[in-house]
């Protein structure tokens, strides 16, 4: 993630992944999205700053949460928008991957979105590009928008991050959501907990800075926000756990295990739910309490950010309809 | 309430270190008090006079296969308590091999129900460690250790997949439950029945190399050693598991082993012309194994003896010896083959006792196998000395299957009491 200064406190060419950031570029992320969620909710909301950019969503695993919200954000920065679905197992390793790098090259895109079932595989296409990179999901390793996303969530509930008790609960062991806010939590301050069986949880997870809970009335004891990580249908039987009963039974969320955490702490969820799995409907649904659909809104603001960031202005400098973080869009061609 | 006194008896207690002449009282279903001379405090009692007899706490026989449900013609939960009573067990504990396994709280729950209608020696069960019995999928270990699974363990045959058995200990840890497993690779296990060695290649058998315990054992030792989990290693009888266990409890691992008492008192040459009654699983095992088992035993590596009770109707054992089925049954000689370590001199009284009670209730986490008052009154009145012959038309249990008939012991159970109830005695 190395690179020139491009816009403001970001440092880098792409976002790859949470870990190596400062606080003060994920402040920097955070705040100009924090306006973008504003803009969000406005009648207009079409902006001009990436006027005759063009984007393309690049996913080599299925995905629409994510690319919706990618879609939606790359438009309404008034950038074009192509999605592009490749199936992994029409594709192969290594230097079909960089084929496909060298293709998309030629397009001359300016950003690409990248989401792929193997960790390190975003990474690789970056190297390959002129154009900035934005992980959206490298197999079991960083899903940084995410991680961006619910951490502006919290900062809009609570007013802060640090200071506060974070509880990352279910598969973290193939869980790139929870290796990404591992890191920014620790960046900014949180102190983070991981509740989980033991079969799903990766070895030495204590060294990348949380406390090891292997009950969820241990692990929530006192916690102001309580995430739930999504169990894949094809953990769940026999390999990993023994079986949906059972994993409820023990390590889904419902009120009974949440009373150990603290009166007002906050339900997350970073979607598709297994309703009855890892979380209960009434938790889940709970208007007070879940954070799940502000989660959503939010995810589309971080990802305008995150575009504009990562789009170098043109020069001169432009005048009016811009994004939040330079004032004005590209004046008119 | 059912008070019982017993006047001036030998007194074994390995969890309290007594080994003394005296009195105990039963009060109801609890022992009320253990002493030299209780005859003042409980005048109204019913008095039995032990002069002569051993009082111990009663056998916990932590490895014993119920053909019920699915087999009831080779023993049933009946059978197998009078059986277990007459072999002064008063709590065993049942493999998950049945038909249906215990692999689902159901069953867990069946058994339970059996044993409260049956009310003979108590009965727990462990449950399978992967459903079906087929080393795959993990079984609902956390619901059914809270409706009473007292371990996790696919019975006669080993967890085979290392990746499933590293999950297994894994997930058995995350709840702190025991899981066990017959020490046994079953690829090298495949190649035979008997021990490789001398004997099998006489009576040119298919064998298995002893090595593969210890290949198991070592194997999972590893795993142990990445997961924390409580593992036991049933029916140790090679020196090199042995070995591999004890430099394992030296580290600090948490790992416990039990052995059986053929694997102490028979080697390999009880096979003998094709006995299929001495057709084990591990097989019986060479004169330098057992005594390793012995050696084992004596310098406490080995924590449990299990009888390790198979039954087989004629039918499964009447065969060529390589379609003859594997195992004997055992609740009605673990004492008194248990003793020929004590009158050999490899163990005294109060270390065999501890091996057959508190050890195993331990490791099972059951509170039992101690003269302590408070404690439940599971009783075992027994003459250590009594020289007699066994016989195996005489055993209670519903299959015969052993290679100990007329072997000559000394010892016999006299009374076995379970909660103050008293559910076998000796005709004098």
């Amino acid at each position: 993630m190395q690179g020139t200064a491009r816009n403001g406190a970001f440092r880098h060419r792409h976002l790859l992944g949470i870990e190596g950031l400062s606080p003060e570029e994920i402040n920097h992320f955070l705040d100009l999205a924090d306006g973008y969620v504003e803009l969000n909710r406005q009648a207009e909301k079409k902006r001009t700053l990436l006027r005759g950019r063009t984007i393309i969503n690049c996913f080599f695993e299925n995905s629409t949460r994510t690319r919706t919200s990618f879609e939606v954000a790359g438009k309404r920065l008034g950038g074009d928008v192509i999605n592009m679905a490749v199936s992994a197992s029409s594709m192969h390793k290594g230097e079909t991957l960089i084929d496909t790098a060298m293709t998309l090259n030629a397009m001359h895109p300016d950003v690409l979105i990248v989401r792929h079932p193997e960790s390190g595989a975003v990474q690789l296409l970056s190297e390959k590009l002129d154009c900035a990179v934005i992980n959206a999901g490298d197999g079991g390793h960083e899903h940084p928008t995410q991680a961006l996303l619910d951490a502006l969530t919290i900062r809009r509930r609570k007013g802060r991050l640090s200071g506060l008790t974070v509880a990352i609960c279910g598969d973290i062991l193939h869980s790139r959501v929870a290796r990404s806010n591992i890191a920014l939590m620790n960046i900014m301050g949180a102190r983070v907990r991981a509740v989980a069986p033991r079969t799903l949880l990766p070895a030495e997870i204590d060294r990348l800075g949380v406390e090891v809970f292997h009950n969820m009335t241990d692990g929530l004891a006192d916690v102001d926000i309580v995430m739930m990580l999504r169990l894949q249908s094809e953990r769940m039987h026999g390999a990993f756990i023994p079986s949906t009963r059972e994993y409820f039974h023990f390590f889904g969320l419902d009120y009974d295990k949440l009373r150990a955490a603290k009166p007002d702490a906050l339900i997350m969820h970073p979607g598709p739910m297994n309703r009855g799995v890892e979380i209960g409907t009434e938790v889940a649904d709970d208007i007070d309490r879940s954070l799940i659909r502000a989660q959503v809104e939010t995810g589309v603001a971080v990802r305008m950010a995150c575009l504009e960031i990562l789009t170098p202005p043109p020069f001169p400098p432009p005048q009016n309809g811009g994004g939040l973080g330079r004032g004005h869009g590209p004046p008119l061609p | 309430m059912n008070r019982l006194l017993f006047r001036q008896a030998r007194l074994l207690d390995p969890e309290g270190g007594l080994d003394r002449c005296g009195d105990l009282l039963v009060e109801g279903e609890r022992i009320a008090a253990v002493g030299g001379d209780l005859s003042a405090t409980a005048r109204d009692a019913e008095v039995v006079d032990a002069v002569g007899l051993c009082l111990a706490p009663g056998l916990v026989d932590m490895r014993v296969q119920l053909r019920e449900p699915g087999a009831e013609h080779m023993e049933s939960i009946e059978t197998a308590g009078e059986a277990a009573a007459a072999g002064g067990v008063t709590t065993m504990v049942a493999l998950p091999n049945t038909e249906p396994p215990v692999d689902d709280i159901s069953v867990v729950e069946f058994l339970a129900r059996r044993a409260r209608e049956v009310r003979l020696t108590k009965i727990h069960t462990y449950a399978a460690a992967t459903k079906g019995l087929k080393g795959r999928d993990l079984t609902e270990m956390g619901l059914l250790a809270a409706n009473g699974a007292l371990g996790f363990t696919d019975g006669v045959q080993a967890v085979a997949d290392a990746l499933v058995m590293r999950r297994v200990l894994g997930y058995a840890r995350t709840f702190d439950l025991l899981v066990l497993q017959h020490p046994e690779e079953p690829s090298l296990a495949r190649a035979g029945e008997v021990n490789e060695g001398e004997i099998a290649t006489r009576l040119g058998l298919p064998a298995i190399t002893p090595m593969a315990e210890v290949i198991m054992i070592e194997r999972d030792l590893r795993l142990v050693e990445i997961t924390g989990a409580r593992y036991h290693v049933a029916h140790v009888s090679t020196g090199a598991g042995i070995e591999a266990i004890r430099g394992a409890k030296a580290q600090g691992l948490p790992v416990t082993c039990d052995t059986a008492p053929p694997y102490f008192v028979l080697n390999e040459t009880a096979i003998g012309d094709y006995r299929t009654f001495a057709k084990l699983s591990p097989p019986l095992r060479s004169e330098w194994d057992r005594r390793a088992v012995v050696e084992g035993l004596r310098d406490g590596t080995i924590d449990a003896i299990a009888s390790d009770h198979a039954p087989w109707d004629q039918d499964s054992k009447r065969l060529p010896f390589s379609s003859a089925a594997y195992g004997i049954v055992g609740l009605e000689t673990l004492l008194p083959l248990s003793l020929e370590l004590y009158h050999n001199g490899h163990l005294g009284l109060l270390e065999l006792i501890r091996r057959l009670t508190c050890n195993p209730a331990r490791i099972v986490g059951l509170p039992v196998g101690r003269l302590a008052a408070g404690a439940p009154a599971d009783l075992l009145v027994f003459d250590p000395d009594v020289p007699r012959q066994i016989s195996t038309d005489e055993f209670r249990s519903k299959s015969k299957n052993a290679p100990f008939d007329g072997r000559p012991v000394h010892g016999r159970v006299r009374r076995t009491i379970v909660d103050g109830r008293t559910i076998f005695r000796a005709e004098a």
